[in-house]
């Protein structure tokens, strides 16, 4: 079984978020960047199969910029047996469309049983990348997971859905989606990180995946502009002496709030 | 056949398990009516779909179609996907709206894929310029807004849940149906729902015009009822941190942040929630916070218009009693 994990890295989260107002660009120097924690679940997920199945292999795939290649190592310090990225100049900006082509084009290139991603970046947060990327590909999404269980032709889960949850089935091959209700991924350990260095990480860019950024015959989605809202403010701020409810209840009410 | 005039804007209506039009169907067909004529699109089995076709048309909608998919119901994602195909070939509108819901805009998602249309995700309006519809974000959790267009075509738009308040005016009902062939694309097959228990009376956390959330600091399941108490008073909607939906105090649909539901209400209530920057990405943009967090070095102060540094234990309790005294 090949499983190929869809990784990105974001800017992280416990800092100040930039948008570079010139560009509309995320800003990728006004903060950290990290794996973002909802690819680390999704490999962990498949690195928990792999320890229970001795035929399998996890390959990570990530279009990114040069400068996340570190992050995209990450994957195979966790266990990964190697890692895909593709990078190319062209693809700076590029919006969904062009960004499902990529990847979509990439996994044909690389070959796959399952393709497993999050359901949500938490920069983007599109939640559309799956389903665009199974479209192409003409397989089944299985989308949205809650739980996951990989049997040998087929992939079940709990889909979380706007109005309660239900089981989907798909055959193989097939592009699933995860939720955070999967578990937390395993810690990269010592051993993980020196092995990273001797597996195969294989960087390509769009010429060889014969991908045309400019092409006209797709229509693609461009930031026309772009402005930054003030920071909220502090107000009132009390400490309880025994009378806080009542003056919060007066304030509400003041405020037509209540 | 329907003459569907130039400016069409074509919108595809949730539908949800009880066959009842989604909560986004309004502002959805609201939206549409703002810059063009609005045709509704509901994904049916044979024969069905009239009582929503008539909903729709009451929420604004100039035209319906009902397009008929033999796996509707039974397959996820593809046969909205092929819906949306048919629709779009008839209509040519000048843009297509979904709502952003999970299965909307994996819908959208596939349709855009397909057509190789410029996706636009999230939007929490639309508007018109002279090259023709554009989308409106708010990304960040606020801290910017962002006007999109595509290069060319009609541009596929997924809405944010709750986030427009414009309404159409009802329409006399014209009702088209569609028969869909089915593109035959590999699909996931879908079981039973289990659909979640929801406090009918309560409002639904998207689109809710107060919005009383807590975190870790109610301490467990049990005690977080306290939040249901002071929603159920203050007619809001129940929120939650991440880590109290973690620790099981709630179902993770009451999620607020980034990874969770982003709310933009009149009033929100934090209770025992530190206020995280991944929290306040998802109610930083609410016209009015309240905080109440024992930490007065806690971060949601920092964003909160009346902020009390209190057990919320007490506070709480004290502020529904005064509440429903000044209510009697
Ligand atoms: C990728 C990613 C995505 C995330 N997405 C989200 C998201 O969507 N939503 C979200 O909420 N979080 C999200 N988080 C988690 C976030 O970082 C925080 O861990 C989380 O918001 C903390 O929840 P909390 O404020 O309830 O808990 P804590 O941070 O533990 O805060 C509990 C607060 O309760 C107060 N308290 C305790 N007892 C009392 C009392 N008796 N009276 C008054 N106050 C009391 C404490 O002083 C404390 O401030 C995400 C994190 C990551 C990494």
């Amino acid at each position: 079984m090949k499983i190929v994990v869809l990784v990105k890295e974001v800017p992280d989260t416990y800092g100040d978020r930039k948008l570079d107002l010139q560009t509309g660009l995320a800003d990728r120097a006004a903060s950290e960047t990290v794996l973002d924690e909802i690819s680390e679940r999704a490999l962990e997920v498949a690195l928990a199969y792999a320890d229970s199945h001795a035929d399998t292999e996890v390959v990570v795939l990530s279009m990114s910029p040069e400068s996340a290649a570190a992050t995209v190592r990450k994957g195979l310090a966790m266990g990964a047996a190697a890692a895909v990225q593709v990078v190319d100049e062209a693809l700076l900006g590029a919006d969904l469309g062009l960004t499902a082509e990529v990847l979509a084009a990439a996994l044909r290139r690389i070959g796959f049983d399952l393709v497993i991603a999050g359901n949500q970046s938490t920069d983007g947060s599109g939640g559309v990348l799956p389903a665009m990327i199974a479209e192409h590909l003409d397989v089944p999404n299985a989308t949205s997971l809650n739980s996951v269980e990989i049997a040998d032709a087929e992939v079940r889960g709990e889909r979380a859905t706007d109005h309660g949850t239900m089981q989907v089935t798909a055959s193989m091959p097939a592009v699933i989606s995860i939720t955070e209700a999967l578990p937390d991924a395993r810690f990269p350990n010592f051993k993980g990180i020196m092995a990273a260095k001797k597996k195969p990480f294989e960087t390509l860019s769009l010429a060889d995946l014969d991908i045309d950024a400019e092409t006209t015959e797709a229509s693609r989605s461009i930031v026309i502009s772009l402005g930054e809202k003030p920071p909220r403010t502090a107000g009132t701020k009390i400490v309880d002496e025994g009378d806080a409810g009542e003056r919060l209840a007066e304030y509400l009410v003041q405020n037509r709030l209540a | 056949m329907t003459d569907y005039s130039a400016d069409s804007i074509l919108v595809l209506l949730d539908v949800t398990p009880s066959g009842a039009l989604s909560k986004s169907a309004a502002g959805l067909l609201g939206a549409a009516a703002e810059v063009g004529t609005p045709v509704a699109l509901i994904v049916a089995a044979a024969g069905e779909g009239e009582q929503q076709a008539q909903d729709a048309a009451a929420l604004g909608a100039t035209h319906v179609i009902v397009a008929e998919h033999a796996a509707a119901g039974t397959e996820l994602t593809v046969p909205g996907a092929d819906a949306l195909a048919a629709a779009a070939e008839l209509v040519r509108p000048d843009a297509i709206l979904v709502s952003n819901s999970i299965e909307g805009r994996e819908i959208a998602a596939r349709y855009a894929a397909r057509s190789r249309s410029g996706l636009a995700v999230d939007a929490v309006g639309v508007a018109r310029d002279a090259e023709g519809v554009v989308a409106r974000h708010s990304v960040y959790g606020g801290a910017y807004n962002v006007d999109s267009a595509v290069t060319w075509g009609a541009p596929v738009i997924t809405v944010r849940e709750g986030s427009i308040d414009a309404r159409a005016e009802a329409k006399p009902a014209s009702i088209e149906r569609l028969e869909v062939a089915a593109s035959g694309r590999k699909a996931a097959v879908t079981g039973a729902l289990e659909e979640e228990v929801v406090a009918s009376s309560r409002p639904d956390l998207r689109g809710a015009a107060k919005v009383v959330s807590g975190g870790r600091g109610l301490g467990s399941e049990d005690k977080f009822v306290l939040v249901d108490q002071l929603a159920d008073v203050l007619g809001a909607a129940v929120g939650a941190s991440r880590a109290a939906v973690d620790a099981g105090y709630v179902p993770q649909s009451h999620q607020v942040g980034q990874t969770g539901v982003s709310v933009s209400p009149q009033l929100y209530i934090a209770l025992g929630i530190s206020g995280a920057i991944q929290h306040r990405a998802g109610m930083q943009t609410a016209k009015t916070i309240v905080a109440i967090n024992k930490d007065g070095d806690a971060p949601i102060f920092e964003i909160a218009d009346f902020g009390i540094v209190g057990d919320l234990f007490t506070v709480v309790p004290q502020l529904i009693a005064a509440l429903e005294a000044r209510k009697a």
